[in-house]
């Protein structure tokens, strides 16, 4: 059982959203609809799976309704129609009470703009979700203190928000979504309000906290590279329509539509491939009878750009092993420029 | 289907108007009226001049609903008037009965403490207090007098006014209802319910004290309203995604920081108050508005004047007070940026 099941959701703003659903639910499209009837498409037709521990990251321009979608799954936004299974439970059928029970211990959320309460101390803002649960004072400081020195923020606990910088206020941000020790954490372009240095800092946070606490997190970003570092699954949403879902490797190598296409056009195929991925496996290696010349040794998780410039200098083959040193395969200089070479929707990129 | 609603709700506002037009002409008084219904459309000359059948009778059944309500319901109106009086004469006369440098001593602790240790306004209130006196020794009373009605006055547009505004903030058909009747509040002329407050009230203190909330607590709600709802989505929103109920996310986030906006339509409320009550002067409740009314009696300029500046003072003591109060709040909920490495 995935941990979020997202089933045929659609969602649609206006006055009379179920009146135009049928609509929509025969493939008239967004621009259609509007013009028509006045109301917008948020989302159509988008079912998903998110596995438990993994970070799926949802990724689309803006007006795609990516945001839309990330608020369905704590519902701070109702679907038109569809259901939302969190852990096997309809989320649709939840009461007032449950619902509220809900929000509290099974997600937490990260906000674009931090979201964060400026009347509060940045303490009070990360125990906010312990003192709505109804945690002692005591209690709630402790375990709000331990995250605020998680994301590196010592010393910084009675200051207000508005008298820390960007990255600062984003780190309360996320010391708060992870103080109430929630299974999944929603992140909605959390790091999209951050200049770049500070946006891969973050990054790196993330992914480190990730590797400790396994949380099943749901990621919404405009930005490849972003969505590549971050992501076990990508989805691409597009005029609220799910193009493709897939790893970070599928959405690369084998765009499924123009639009997809568009987007990864001017992805740095070296820095997101890894050597396991376009690898020969031995048997095949000997199959084809090329010849082995100078040796490179890599790791399989080693991206492209790491040993490319060796394969430049000096021809030779690439030896592919594992981190105990096993051979697992090999990667030839033809291979290596067929993986490089930027490829358009037809001629996917095919081992 | 929309546009056949859309005609049905024209042929029900037809049907309104004309049977209000026939219920007028029936009402109307014959000697006014052509000798049968038929000549309106035979004779044309009611065209030129407005006819006098054509009326519409409200004013008697107002007079005759405003009696009704005062027989039936005076028990009621008393009970208000009784606790409002009994209010206002308790807190007069334990200021009246204080000695005058007192009172100054009081006002300056409470502007001392409210504006957040500002020695600035502190002065500058103490100044004005000691002025009121200093003015005329006539106007120390009356200016208590005045700040009593006016602090009453207050508190009830508070109580009232604030959970009201929350209310329309947090359901629409609330504020669509409601509107309407605040628009009206501010708009019609405070004499229109000045004379029905003497009617129920009696003259004095009391119907001043119904004056003021009727003029000064539609900006409050309006102010309370605003303020909640112009509290950034985003913040309620994590509040929500945290799990809080709707009732901690008014209390814990979106009065604390509408605060700024509340106090600001306290202080206009207070603003207003003090407007009205030198207009309830004319219904002879007595306080500094009486003097500016004699003087403009007697012609007598100087005098008129003369109140008009205490009037003014007074205006500013309150405005400083509610003013440095809610700024002390801001800085509270809102600090400026500091950076303190």
């Amino acid at each position: 059982m995935s941990k979020i099941e997202i089933k045929n959701v659609y969602k649609i703003f206006g006055e009379h959203p179920s009146k135009v659903l049928p609509m929509v639910q025969e493939g008239a499209t967004k621009e259609e609809i509007l013009e028509k009837t006045g109301h917008t498409v948020g989302l159509d037709n988008v079912s998903l799976n998110i596995e438990e521990g993994e970070t799926f990251v949802c990724m689309g321009l803006s007006g795609s309704g990516k945001s839309t979608l990330i608020r369905h799954i704590n519902r701070l936004i109702d679907p038109t129609s569809g259901d939302i299974l969190v852990e096997g439970t309809n989320v649709m059928d939840l009461d007032k009470k449950n619902l509220i029970e809900f929000r509290r211990h099974k997600m937490s959320m990260v906000f674009q703009r931090f979201g964060l309460f400026p009347h509060k101390t940045v303490i009070e803002n990360v125990g906010y979700g312990l003192e709505v649960q109804g945690k002692k004072l005591e209690e709630k400081n402790k375990i709000a203190m331990e995250k605020i020195e998680a994301v590196g923020l010592n010393g910084f606990e009675h200051q207000y928000p508005n008298q820390l910088s960007g990255g600062m206020q984003q780190r309360v941000g996320l010391a708060r979504a992870l103080a109430t020790n929630t299974d999944i954490m929603l992140m909605d372009e959390a790091f999209s309000a951050l200049d770049p240095l500070i946006r891969s800092d973050m990054q790196k946070q993330l992914i480190n906290l990730q590797t400790e606490l396994k949380k099943t997190i749901v990621f919404i970003t405009h930005d490849l590279d972003e969505s590549l570092r971050l992501g076990d699954h990508i989805g691409i949403l597009n005029h609220g329509k799910l193009v493709q879902v897939g790893t970070p490797i599928d959405i690369i190598m084998k765009p499924a539509d123009d639009y997809v296409a568009a987007f990864v056009k001017d992805v740095n195929r070296a820095k997101v491939i890894k050597a396991k991925i376009i690898m020969l496996t031995p048997e095949d290696f000997k199959k084809n009878g090329e010849k082995q010349s100078n040796i490179i040794k890599v790791n399989e998780n080693d991206f492209l750009d790491e040993f490319l410039p060796q394969v430049c200098l000096t021809p030779a083959t690439v030896e592919v092993v594992d981190n105990d040193g096993n051979i697992k395969g090999y990667i030839t200089e033809k291979v290596l420029s067929k993986a490089l070479t930027k490829t358009n929707t037809n001629g996917a990129y095919k081992p | 289907m929309k546009k056949y609603k859309t005609y049905l709700k024209y042929f029900i506002y037809f049907v309104i108007s004309v049977s209000v037009i026939i219920i007028s002409y029936r009402s109307a008084k014959p000697r006014y009226k052509p000798e049968h219904y038929t000549d309106i459309f035979k004779d044309f000359s009611w065209l030129n001049d407005w006819p006098k059948w054509l009326d519409f009778p409200l004013m008697q059944p107002l007079n005759s609903g405003f009696d009704w309500l005062i027989v039936n319901y005076g028990m009621f109106f008393e009970g208000i008037n009784n606790f409002l009086l009994g209010l206002y004469t308790s807190m007069r006369n334990s200021i009246v009965d204080l000695p005058w440098p007192l009172v100054i001593a009081i006002v300056i602790t409470i502007t001392y403490f409210a504006s957040g240790r500002k020695t600035q306004t502190t002065v500058l209130v103490a100044f004005c207090t000691f002025f009121l006196g200093f003015l005329s020794p006539r106007y120390w009373d009356k200016c208590i007098m005045t700040t009593c009605i006016v602090v009453i006055g207050m508190l009830l547009c508070i109580v009232i006014g604030i959970p009201v505004g929350i209310a329309m903030a947090r359901n629409k058909k609330v504020r669509n209802a409601l509107l309407p009747i605040l628009d009206l509040m501010q708009t019609i002329p405070s004499f229109c319910y000045l004379i029905p407050g003497i009617l129920l009230f009696g003259l004095g203190a009391v119907p001043a004290i119904i004056a003021i909330f009727v003029y000064a607590v539609p900006p409050l709600i309006r102010l309370t309203d605003l303020g909640i709802r112009l509290v950034d989505k985003e913040v309620i929103e994590a509040s929500e995604a945290f799990g809080a109920s709707k009732k901690q996310t008014l209390w814990g986030v979106q009065i604390p920081l509408a605060l700024p906006n509340i106090m600001q339509g306290i202080n206009q409320c207070t603003m207003m108050s003090l407007a009205m009550v030198v207009i309830a002067s004319m219904i002879g409740t007595r306080g500094i508005g009486d003097e500016v009314l004699l003087g403009l009696q007697q012609l007598n300029v100087g005098m008129a004047t003369e109140a008009g500046i205490a009037i003014v003072l007074l205006a500013i003591i309150f405005d400083r007070i509610t003013q440095s109060y809610g700024e002390k709040m801001q800085e509270r909920t809102q600090p400026k940026k500091k950076i303190n490495f």
